[in-house]
């Protein structure tokens, strides 16, 4: 079982695992959504850490320094979140068909209350609860200090601390510019743009799951499997080199990972043609350059008009056009910035799938420029 | 008439009339008086719809990074009385906090806090979401959000470097490297070397972005005295006064949202 896992955590089989379970999350939400699954989740998520921690590599690797403990948290709280959440949702949207009207919105539920008792006792309820937690924290784990700064020295993996390690993780298949700024300055405007895009009226102020599904299955996506589990990812799997190590594998710093990568420059010059690369930069990366215009320009087209005239099952996916009806909802602006940031998140996804089926390394290469994608 | 209790009779004494100026909230005036005579309590209104403070409903997240955030204050004060920000000091003042305080566990509240922070407040972000209470009238308000997140981030990356030890200056060198490749304003990103006039390079790692962060070309102790202002001054200040508007628009756009 630990051989299993240590083969298979690595992201060129997990990253697919999650996607998979992401989609059979959303397509059986209404048993995911129960009592009864939230408490088997629950059980198994400790079931898991108690096992992981019962190794003593996982444990060694884990807790190489205690800023890791957190994780625990997070992984926990994500769990139990998303579940609750959709479980709120899920049981308005039952309520909902039957013609009732969301739980938030029950007579009982809109009565005014004095904020003195039930608001400020609540909140000091939560003030004790959140100091003894932190207290009881502070008391078992140290905070961790190593040997003093050395310049000259750099210890080996040089990770940042683990809520930015989704983005240190992208380092692997993006250079800085993209990872380390263009990405997070997307995700950040990205985000306050949301309210500007979302123009559904519905799902404001109550939890619902099918009055909001495009919405919610998007922020999901993006939050579980491109945020969270990249960081899982950066903080249990990856070691020395930032190689790729199982949870239960020592890590060993001469560990040797073949790395063959190429662009797509050498690999319609060299491989496919059989000629030298050309020495015009811009004719050397015409593949890419092309590809990337593509992307970016004729796949919004082809996404929001129809194009071809095939028939059945294959006309519903390239015949284009089928994102065409928000256009009519959302207008112009609104929509093109929707395209725009979806594909902007998926190229994460894309290049990961480039990198681990074809060993792409850069899809335009210009070092001339340091303009590398 | 039945006699007073002792909570009573203490509310009657002169003393408590000259703090609170109203009884105990024991019926309806004194429970308005008691929020809206406070300074603090009256970041509350006085009547809120119930589905509003039930706990299912809001998980107190925002309130817990409130909370959370007025904690690291605390603690982050009591740490600068023994801290200095220099590549002398600075490493062996952390270890005498842990040597020679005592009780000393100031430290890893801080520590702990920051990380419990950055938890509560991607969680308050998801509830905010699942409960599309950033739809109108509450999209700007969602905005300020996105901000104290970032500023959120950035006090915990600016803490990073003060204990001034290997994990410090390491995990701060990876994350200001991003910074150099920033497109035209970092000396190693795409399209700083076309920003040349003849052969004068207007964009080198003596002025770009990494240079204006830590004060020098790599991270020295201009960076640890950068980092430690940013850190204990500059974000603090602008986060709580974002908190702040934050708080008058959750009133403003008319308390926690609920079905319209
Ligand atoms: C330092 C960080 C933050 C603090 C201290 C904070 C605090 C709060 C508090 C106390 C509330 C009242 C309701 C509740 O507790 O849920 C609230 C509501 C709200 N917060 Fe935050 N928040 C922070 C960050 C954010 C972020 C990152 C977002 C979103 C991107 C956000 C968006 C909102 C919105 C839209 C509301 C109104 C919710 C409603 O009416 O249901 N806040 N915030």
């Amino acid at each position: 079982m630990k051989d299993f896992l240590n083969i298979y955590t690595d992201p060129v089989y997990s990253f697919t695992f999650v996607c998979i379970a992401f989609f059979f999350m959303i397509k059986y939400v209404e048993v995911i959504a129960t009592l009864k699954f939230g408490i088997g989740l629950m059980i198994g998520t400790l079931v898991m850490f108690v096992l992981c921690f019962m190794d003593p590599v996982f444990t060694k690797n884990f807790y190489i320094t205690n800023d890791n403990v957190p994780i625990i948290y997070l992984v926990f709280l994500i769990a139990w979140t998303t579940w609750y959440a959709l479980y709120k949702g899920i049981r308005n949207d039952k309520r909902m068909e039957e013609g009732l009207p969301p739980l938030e919105a029950t007579p009982e539920n809109r009565e005014k209350v004095w904020a003195w008792p039930n608001l400020v006792y609540t909140e000091l309820f939560a003030i004790i609860l959140g100091t003894v937690f932190l207290i009881g924290w502070a008391v078992f784990f140290k905070a961790p200090l190593e040997e003093p700064a050395n310049p000259t020295w750099a210890p080996n993996p040089a990770k940042a601390p683990w809520y930015f390690l989704g983005l240190q993780e992208m380092l692997v298949y993006f250079d800085p510019w993209l990872a380390g700024v263009l990405l997070p300055g997307l995700i950040v405007v990205g985000l306050i743009a949301i309210p500007y895009i979302d123009m559904n009226p519905k799902g404001n102020g109550y939890y619902t799951f099918k009055q909001r599904k495009f919405a919610i299955v998007t922020y999901l996506f993006c939050w579980l499997v491109l945020w969270n589990f990249l960081i899982i990812i950066g903080t249990v799997f990856r070691g020395p080199n930032w190689s790729f190590y199982g949870p239960f594998e020592v890590w060993d710093a001469h560990k040797v990972v073949a790395a063959n990568n190429v662009n797509i420059s050498e690999m319609l010059w060299i491989n496919t043609l059989g000629v030298k690369l050309p020495s015009n930069i811009f004719i050397r990366e015409i593949a890419g350059i092309l590809l990337t215009l593509g992307y970016m320009v004729l796949l919004p087209v082809f996404l929001t008009k129809k194009i071809f005239n095939f028939k059945g099952a294959v006309g519903k996916v390239f015949n284009g056009g089928f994102l065409g009806k928000y256009l009519k909802s959302l207008g112009w602006a609104r929509y093109s910035i929707l395209i725009f940031l979806v594909l902007m998140s998926l190229t994460l996804p894309i290049k990961m799938y480039l990198r681990w089926l074809i060993n792409l390394k850069y899809i335009v290469f210009m070092p001339e420029f340091e303009f590398n994608i | 008439m039945a006699k007073d209790s002792f909570a009573q009779k203490v509310a009657k004494t002169q003393v408590w009339k000259s703090i609170f100026r109203h009884g105990p909230p024991d019926n309806a005036r004194n429970r308005a008086a008691v929020i809206a005579g406070n300074v603090f309590l009256h970041l509350h209104p006085i009547k809120l719809k119930k589905s509003g403070v039930q706990l299912g409903y809001t998980w107190c997240m925002g309130g817990l990074t409130f909370f959370v955030f007025l904690a690291l204050a605390v603690t982050g004060i009591l740490l600068m009385f023994y801290y200095r920000p220099t590549a002398e000091y600075a490493y062996n003042d952390v270890i005498a906090l842990r040597e020679h305080v005592p009780l000393g566990i100031m430290r890893e509240l801080h520590r702990w806090g920051a990380h419990a922070m950055v938890i509560t407040v991607w969680l308050h972000m998801f509830r905010v979401f699942m409960t599309g209470s950033y739809k109108p009238p509450r999209e700007f308000n969602w905005g300020v959000g996105v901000i104290l997140l970032v500023l959120t981030l950035l006090l915990s990356f600016t803490g990073y470097l003060l204990p001034w030890d290997q994990l410090a200056i390491w995990a701060i060198t990876v994350g200001s490297n991003m910074a150099k490749a920033t497109p035209l304003l970092g000396h190693g990103g795409p399209g700083a070397m076309l920003a040349k006039i003849g052969d004068f390079v207007m964009v080198s790692d003596k002025n770009d972005v990494r240079f204006q962060l830590l004060g020098g070309r790599f991270v020295g102790e201009a960076a640890l005295l950068r980092f430690y202002i940013l850190h204990c001054v500059f974000i603090p200040v602008v986060v709580s006064v974002l908190i702040a508007v934050h708080f008058w628009r959750v009133r403003k756009d008319g308390g926690i949202s609920a079905p319209l």
